[in-house]
């Protein structure tokens, strides 16, 4: 039984048109102290698209999903989403944008005080306003089947394992339906089950809600399966780009030890 | 201005020691060279000297200019002073940025307070919290803050032959001090140690983050309503201790005689005024605020790691308990001059 849509803020914001890019960032940079981590990073991220990012460990991943909603501030360069450059915006233009964005955490992020139907509803409540008790629990019943764990509703995210607890910030993170993810390694610490159903249901809701995607993985298997382009960050730039056929065929050593 | 550590091991008086010399000054050594039998050959401009080369030099320049006797002395000591001078500066650095962030912080805190949307629910959660887990603690405390001041103090009265004046000494000591600051510096070390421990963690493992990206201010959502019940809350503990230390001097009162709940309380309200119960409220609304000020602080500062968890607890714990103690004096001295 599917429960009833609620009018969601996609369906309210005018669509994107054609192939405009969602998410474009040009010549980014971002040092922490001394060091610098991301040295000249460009990529466009058009709509529909799920672009898998790799890279080794400490390269600058995170660091730039999180300049996408700016949770950092980069030190130059632009990012845009939407058209709008969101190092620029003022509050309420940014958590307009941010709205719009559904943000995997690498490290799950649940709210630890509260159960797991809090963490659910705690976004929908608050970018959602004025949804009716009904829907909120129907939404929240519905994203927890779709990552199968419909029996954590009432548990604290203490009493989950890491996988599930990245389960249910993946639950979280769909359940206003945003038009932009960014997953950081949405599978990592998941069996290779749950990690092919966590991907499947990423293809998912990239063609249920039209929602473009940044995911950010180690897993090979996920990438293969859900990425329609994938870039390579190394040493603070962008190493390479192609498809998932490009990067099998490669020689390039750096990559190969990717893909064996 | 370049230093290189020269190592003179040359005397037979002094064992060993080290010298920081400014590049290409040798003369340093010269009143010891004057002395000593130099054993090894030592580098100055980078080249490798003979010791007679050396010695000759510097018979030579203390012949000829007394002055290098205590020339190298006292460039020892500046370089020490300058040293110390740098280690001085960054500490005030530190100190000044400290200052500026803390101050920053307020106004922000300021600003969000009296924006448009409260997080009302929140709020009364976190009032709920502070109120609950300090209860047990604050009562246990009270109590015995009043019996143990009875205690203490009826020898002394009886020695004025004042031990009539008993329940309203008590009283007065507890309002106006004993109570509110106790309380306060327990909830310092409750509160204050929570709200670091919490807010450290939620900062750690990238729960404000996420606070933030579902467009969730976390200053208004966390810490505007952490600092505001513990500004409401903190001075109802201080009168709910203040009324169990009154009963609990009660009950001290009559270990050694025998009076009457209400005469006693009676007693103890005649001798309270206006002016000793007012300026003990109004300063227990500050430490409330320091606690909540203070311990979101340090939680919303806290470092990447988890170590730093701990670390901002145990700061927020400290620094509150001392701003409680600094926040005291302040109002005494207000209140001495208005009241
Ligand atoms: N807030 C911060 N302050 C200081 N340094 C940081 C901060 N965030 C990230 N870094 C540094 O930036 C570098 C890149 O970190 P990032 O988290 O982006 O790596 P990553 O590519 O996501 O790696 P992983 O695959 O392990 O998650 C690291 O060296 C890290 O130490
Ligand atoms: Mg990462």
């Amino acid at each position: 039984m599917k429960p009833e849509q609620p009018v969601t803020k996609a369906e309210k914001t005018p669509g994107i048109i054609g192939n405009e890019p969602v998410i474009a960032i040009s010549k980014l940079r971002k040092s922490f102290g001394k060091q610098e981590v991301l040295h000249d990073v460009s990529l466009k991220l058009m709509n529909g698209e799920n672009l898998v990012v790799l890279g080794k460990s400490g390269s600058g991943k995170s660091v730039l999903i999180k300049c996408i909603v700016r949770l950092l501030f980069s030190d130059g360069g632009t990012v845009s989403v939407f058209g709008k450059n969101v190092m620029t915006l003022n509050d309420e233009e940014l958590s307009e944008v941010r709205q719009k964005i559904g943000f995997l955490f690498q490290s799950s992020a649940l709210y630890d005080s509260m159960t797991v139907r809090q963490n659910l509803e705690f976004p929908l409540r608050r970018i959602w306003r004025g949804l009716s008790e009904k829907n909120i629990e129907d939404k929240v019943h519905e994203v927890l089947e779709n990552v199968g764990l419909a029996d954590a509703l009432n548990k604290m995210p203490s009493q989950l394992s890491g996988g599930m607890r990245k389960r249910i910030s993946l639950a979280r993170t769909i359940i206003v339906d945003p038009l932009v993810m960014l997953y950081d390694e949405p599978t990592t610490g998941l069996d290779p089950v749950t990690s092919d159903e966590i991907s499947i249901l990423i293809n998912e809701v990239q063609k249920k809600y039209k929602t473009s995607s940044i995911i950010i993985t180690h897993d090979i298997r996920c990438a293969r399966s859900t990425a329609n382009r994938i870039i390579m960050l190394r040493d603070g730039v962008v190493y390479s780009e192609g498809n998932v056929t490009d990067y099998e065929k490669t020689t390039d050593p750096v990559i190969k030890s990717f893909f064996q | 201005m370049l230093e290189r550590t020269c190592i003179i091991h040359t005397f037979q008086e002094f064992p060993s020691f080290i010298l920081r010399i400014p590049q290409g000054r040798f003369s340093v050594a010269a009143e010891c060279v004057n002395h000593a039998k130099i054993s090894e050959s030592y580098v100055t401009h980078g080249l490798r000297h003979s010791p007679n080369f050396v010695r000759q030099k510097h018979s030579n320049m203390i012949r000829f200019n007394p002055v290098v006797k205590v020339s190298g002395f006292a460039r020892v000591q500046s370089v020490r002073l300058s040293e110390k001078t740098m280690a001085k500066t960054a500490v005030a650095h530190g100190f000044l940025t400290n200052i500026a962030d803390v101050t920053l912080f307020i106004m922000r805190v300021a600003r969000e307070t009296f924006s448009r949307r409260f997080e009302f629910n929140e709020f009364m959660r976190q009032c709920f919290q502070i109120g609950n887990k300090s209860l047990p603690l604050i009562s246990v405390t009270g109590i015995i803050m009043g019996l143990v001041l009875t205690i203490q103090s009826r020898p002394a009265l009886i020695r004025f032959g004042a031990v009539t004046l008993l329940p309203g000494m008590v009283a007065v000591s507890l309002i106006r001090e004993m109570g509110p600051v106790i309380t306060a510096l327990i909830c310092a070390g409750k509160i204050g140690s929570g709200m670091g421990a919490e807010l450290g963690s939620m900062k750690v493992t990238e729960q404000i983050d996420a606070m933030e990206v579902s467009s969730t201010n976390p200053m208004r959502f966390l810490v505007v309503t952490r600092v505001l019940a513990a500004t409401i809350m903190v001075p109802l503990l201080i009168l709910y201790a203040d009324a169990l230390g009154i009963a609990g001097s009660w009950v001290g009162a009559n270990l050694k005689g025998d009076v009457t709940f209400f005469l006693f309380f009676s007693q103890a309200f005649s001798h309270i005024r206006f002016s000793d119960f007012l300026p003990a409220v109004i300063k227990s609304f500050f430490f409330g605020a320091v606690i909540g000020l203070v311990g979101c602080y340090k939680g919303y500062n806290a470092g990447r790691g988890t170590e730093s968890v701990g670390i901002a607890a145990n700061s927020a714990v400290v620094l509150a308990s001392l701003l409680v103690i600094i926040v005291d004096m302040i109002a005494v001295q207000v209140t001495d001059m208005l009241f």
